[in-house]
């Protein structure tokens, strides 16, 4: 029901900014996903929005009117805590019905629409009971339900998933998928430091660095054209290989030679970039020891990680201390100490400047 | 070494049981004795008599002053935690300049001795034409019961998770529906805890309530006891008093010994994960 627009976003504690300027737009209905380290000021940006902190700089529009000044209530938004943030002392029905109850809605309302919710996220046997007889993934449930109750124009949570176990983990980030699905109306807003969750559950990603704005786009853009070097190793895991280099040009291809590697010829490339360093990216994923495309590292293997269906090698390079990393299917034999040779299409090649920005081929 | 331990243990916690416990129960044996059975020592119940107890309950205005206790210690408990928890909230969650100061000023008024603020109090207290009445008492009650109540109850505010708090924000909840609704359920424990030692506190003065109420009618229980006089100026009553300090003391231990039970920890446990 709700677009937002964000508009030169700053926010500073104090004499310190952690936000400097984000622009954004957010159409109706996306499922939109925060990622960074941390630190990188997701969690600030989700409490701008959500009416928590205060705006230092810019306007804040839900559907084109500005709510800088409004309460989060005002806003009608409604938030999932990282800590669940239950109130102790009721139960999980009057948990999801204090907002209704506050906001004066009728109790054949509330009573139907908590019941609803219950159903949805299949909480009803606990309606009587107090968040301390729940486990983890209940009370994270409740939370969802206490946000669903309210019908909210923005859905926002924070980092929900970080205090479950694995399993549930996974569980939980399904159940919010279906969610999604079923309030396609409903712009929600998911700050998240694991990418996994920010790769599965968002329509758009939002990476966000030290304040800044890296890069907005689908999964898969971020995935096979991040903007730049950060990017580029924040997404897919384990993270990018990088590799310095020293381009030449021969006419319209280019000639890119990694360190410790051998010449890959990238047709069209000459165009793009002059003579000189560049930075050689190639995910783990995209190298194999079968030969496929053309052979470009070397090396022995130091380490091997097995993880059934694939395995992690480690093989180590004469110019740098980090080990390049391959992610190779799990049946192949792979020994530590053999030598192997690491093979990649030329056209899974990414290339970024001395400035760290994507080079485009 | 350890049954030594142990044995040395146990005998303090003996000798601190007698120190404490002892006076009140000689109280309570002389309360039962009447005549020259009063200058006996016994130590173990052998008289058993009311007198003493009909004397205070039924001549002079004993009575009334039990009421008029019962009437100031509530009312000061009353105002203190309302005053407290609101003062509370604002200390332990609202940001402002000179937060620090402001409590650190709070816990030094409770440092003055009552003998210093005395003489200023009485000329506030003529000035607002409260002498002689129990509201003179509450006010200045609140002089020592506030700077704790405010303390203990900032103390324990400043440790409820904020997430609640910027939960009920997003539920449309208003600081004071925060207070009332979120944080005081939560707070049973301080608040039970702050408002009984209010209480007695408030109950056991005897400076104050000797200096600002002159009349009978108006007395609080401490210095109708110590004023409590025999047939003549020669005797001392000491059956009625020890009645009437029995009397005075028994509620307190009974509210002490109720509220011991309500007083829940972990209320707060399963809200957020801690």
């Amino acid at each position: 029901m709700t677009g937002l627009k964000l508009t030169e976003v700053r926010k500073s504690f104090g004499n310190l900014e952690v936000l400097h300027g984000i622009d954004l737009e957010i159409k109706t209905g996306e499922f939109i996903v925060f990622v960074g380290p941390s630190g990188c000021g997701k969690s600030t940006l989700l409490r701008l929005i959500a009416g928590l902190e205060d705006i230092s700089g810019g306007t804040l529009e839900f559907d084109g009117d500005v709510v800088n000044h409004k309460s989060p209530a005002e806003r009608g938004i409604a938030m999932v805590f990282q800590s669940y943030a239950l109130y102790p002392h009721m139960t999980v029905y009057d948990n999801m019905a204090f907002g209704m109850k506050l906001g004066g809605g009728g109790k054949a309302e509330i009573e139907k629409r908590g019941r609803e919710a219950a159903e949805i996220l299949q909480i009803t046997p606990y309606l009587d009971r107090l968040p301390k007889q729940l486990s983890g993934g209940q009370r994270q449930r409740v939370a969802i339900g206490r946000a669903i109750v309210r019908d909210p124009r923005v859905f926002l949570f924070d980092e929900p998933l970080s205090n479950l176990d694995a399993a549930l983990r996974v569980q939980t980030r399904i159940e919010i998928a279906r969610l999604n699905e079923r309030m396609a109306e409903t712009t929600m807003i998911y700050v998240t430091h694991d990418q996994v969750e920010a790769m599965t559950l968002a329509d758009r990603i939002v990476v966000l660095r030290a304040g800044y704005v890296e890069q907005v786009g689908t999964p898969m853009e971020l995935y096979h054209r991040p903007a730049n070097l950060f990017v580029a190793q924040f997404i897919g895991s384990p993270s990018m290989n990088i590799v310095p280099a020293q381009a030449t040009r021969d006419g319209d291809a280019l000639v890119v030679e990694p360190e410790g590697g051998r010449k890959v010829r990238l047709d069209g490339g000459g165009k793009a970039v002059g003579d000189g360093p560049i930075q050689f990216g190639v995910r783990p994923e995209d190298l194999n020891i079968a030969g496929e495309g053309q052979p470009i590292f070397e090396g022995p293997v130091t380490l091997v990680e097995r993880l059934g269906e694939s395995q992690l090698v480690y093989v180590e390079q004469p110019s740098s201390e980090e080990p390049l990393v391959a992610k190779l299917p799990g049946h192949l034999e792979v020994e530590r100490g053999a030598r192997i040779e690491l093979s990649a299409q030329p056209g899974v090649v990414r290339l970024f400047d001395a400035d760290g920005k994507a080079v485009r081929l | 070494m350890k049954l030594l331990k142990s044995i040395g243990f146990y005998a303090l916690v003996v000798i601190i049981v007698v120190v404490s416990v002892f006076p009140f129960y000689y109280a309570i044996l002389t309360s039962f004795k009447s005549g020259t059975a009063i200058f006996q020592v016994d130590y173990w119940p052998k008289h058993f008599s009311m007198f003493n107890y009909r004397m205070v309950m039924t001549q002079g205005s004993f009575p009334l002053n039990l009421l008029n206790s019962l009437f100031v210690s509530s009312v000061v408990v009353v105002i203190s935690l309302f005053l407290a928890i609101t003062a509370s909230f604002a200390l332990a969650r609202v940001k402002f300049r000179g937060r620090k100061l402001l409590l650190l000023t709070i816990l030094s008024v409770s440092m003055f001795p009552q003998i210093a603020v005395l003489a200023g109090l009485f000329e506030m207290i003529r000035g607002l034409g409260l002498y002689n009445t129990l509201w003179s008492l509450i006010l200045a009650y609140m002089i020592f019961t506030l700077p704790f109540t405010v303390w203990v109850l900032t103390t324990f505010m400043r440790d409820l998770p904020v997430e609640l708090e910027e939960a009920a924000i997003v539920d449309g909840a208003n600081s004071w529906t925060i207070v009332t609704k979120v944080f005081m359920p939560l707070m049973w424990p301080a608040l039970v805890t702050t408002g009984l030692l209010a209480f007695i506190a408030a109950w056991n003065e005897f400076l104050f309530a000797l200096t600002f109420v002159s009349n009978n009618d108006t007395r609080t229980v401490p210095v109708a006891i110590a004023l409590l006089s025999g047939a003549s100026e020669q005797e001392i009553p000491w059956g009625p008093i020890m009645a009437a300090s029995v009397i005075v003391t028994v509620p307190l231990v009974i509210l002490v010994l109720i509220f011991q039970r309500k007083i829940v920890a972990g209320l707060t446990a399963g809200g957020v994960k801690g």
